[in-house]
């Protein structure tokens, strides 16, 4: 019995693109539906009626919503290559890091790409940033999830192609080399990784939509 | 297992999540009550990131977040009773269901309690549209995670407790008996669960603790307009 692997996203989306990232590892076959944010389709709204947000995942009919959450499941139901540590304690703090780019990281970056480089607001998105750039530091990995790409990398995308795309857009410095070599030199392996150079949308649409901001 | 400590508040409903977990799991732990006004070196090591309880510490090594923690439990001490299903399907929506609940449900209600007048009555809408949704989780069901007690009910656990001081300090009525008949019956089920019922803090202290924030959120408010 093959899997029906369906995933109502937006392309351009940093959430959107993290179960695309996440299926093509794991080499899962899905259909991708672009969805129209200003005119949700009734699926869409079907699938997740109490956010009504993508991406959402249909699998086999069954709906799965958050990006984050989704990325667990897919973790779970397709083995091959891991998304998420076997340890208890390192599941846990990647977990706890993902947690951190949703609440944290990935709102103060957005506060100062609003402001359109206002230093305070920069100020702030620095303070989040360095505790990624430490971690990247104090473990000497090549990615958060040590060797290979794991939950972090997937979440962290968009400081890796979000970051620099709005920075051109806006003609603002957000993440400048000597500030945070490390999370620099991270963000070039892991675009260029291939599942997640295939997940990603490309570079321009992503600074298309910062123009319009 | 390994040697186990809970930073946590008397008052905060995240600690209180790990506090039953523990208790539920049969762990054997210590307790360190945190001053958040004069927080502990040993806090600040811990969680540098937040700063915020609950930690915990197992063989000296320090996990946050409740529902990271809550996780971590469940899978390291993996042989009494599971607090998440098995089947990836359920336990993807158990977790969504959390983030629900730590996402929109604790914000809109923190949002109706903290405020006053009109703005409190602007937010009471959305807190009862959440609490609506709550309620639907519940029909058929004995608790969030099913016939028996599991994962969600430790998420929502705070609303059998929590909401009331809310309430009665907010000075708002949200809990419904006619609206909300499903979290009512929940809330006597939870309630009645040993663990539970020896763990709430004490109800007095609570309203004037909460009391004293909401007081002190409102002021602030003020002086910021």
């Amino acid at each position: 019995m093959s899997d029906i692997v369906k995933l109502y996203a937006f392309r351009g989306s940093p959430y959107s693109c993290r179960p695309e990232i996440a299926l093509k590892l794991k080499g899962v076959k899905y259909e991708f539906i672009q969805e129209d944010l200003k005119n949700k389709s009734a699926d869409l709204i079907k699938y997740n009626p109490v956010n009504k947000k993508v991406p959402v995942l249909v699998h086999n009919g069954n709906p799965i919503s958050e990006s984050v959450v989704i990325l667990e499941y897919i973790d779970e139901v397709w083995k091959g290559v891991p998304i998420l540590p076997q340890d208890a304690y390192e599941k846990a703090q990647a977990r706890f890091w993902a947690r951190f780019v949703d609440d944290k990281c990935i709102p103060a970056v957005f506060k100062a790409m609003v402001s359109r480089g206002e230093e305070q607001a920069v100020a702030e998105a620095h303070v989040q940033m360095q505790f990624l750039e430490n971690e990247l530091k104090a473990e000497g990995k090549k990615f958060f999830g040590g060797d290979n790409v794991g939950l972090v990398d997937i979440c962290a995308s968009y400081m890796a192609l979000w970051v620099g795309a709005a920075e051109e857009a806006l003609g603002i410095k957000l993440m400048p080399k000597d500030k945070f070599p490390k999370l620099i030199e991270w963000s070039d392996n892991y675009i260029n990784c291939p599942a997640v150079k295939d997940g990603l949308p490309p570079r321009e649409t992503v600074v298309g939509i910062y123009k319009t901001l | 297992m390994g040697e186990v400590k809970l930073f946590r508040t008397w008052s905060s409903p995240y600690a209180l999540r790990i506090v039953w977990a523990l208790k539920l799991k049969g762990i054997v732990y210590e307790t360190i009550y945190e001053d958040l006004a004069n927080k502990s070196s040993l806090l600040l090591e811990y969680n540098p990131v937040h700063k915020k309880v609950p930690v915990l510490l197992h063989n000296r090594t320090p996990i946050c977040e409740s529902l990271v923690i809550l996780e971590y439990i469940d899978e390291t001490w993996n042989t009494t009773a599971r607090f998440l299903p098995e089947d990836p399907l359920a336990r993807a929506t158990a977790r969504f269901w959390a983030k629900f609940n730590d996402d929109r449900v604790v914000t809109s209600i923190f949002r109706a309690y903290v405020t006053q007048g009109a703005e409190q009555e602007e937010a009471i809408g959305p807190a009862l549209e959440n609490l609506d949704i709550v309620e639907k989780q519940l029909i058929g069901k004995n608790f969030f995670s099913g016939e028996s007690f599991g994962f969600l009910d430790l998420v929502f656990g705070w609303i059998a407790k929590y909401l009331g001081i809310l309430e009665e300090t907010g000075g708002i009525k949200l809990l419904d008996e006619d609206r909300f008949p499903h979290i009512l019956a929940w809330k006597d089920k939870f309630c009645d669960i040993p663990v539970i019922k020896e763990s709430w803090p004490d109800r007095e202290k609570l309203i004037t603790k909460f009391q004293l924030m909401r007081e002190h959120f409102i002021s602030t408010a003020a002086g910021s307009s």
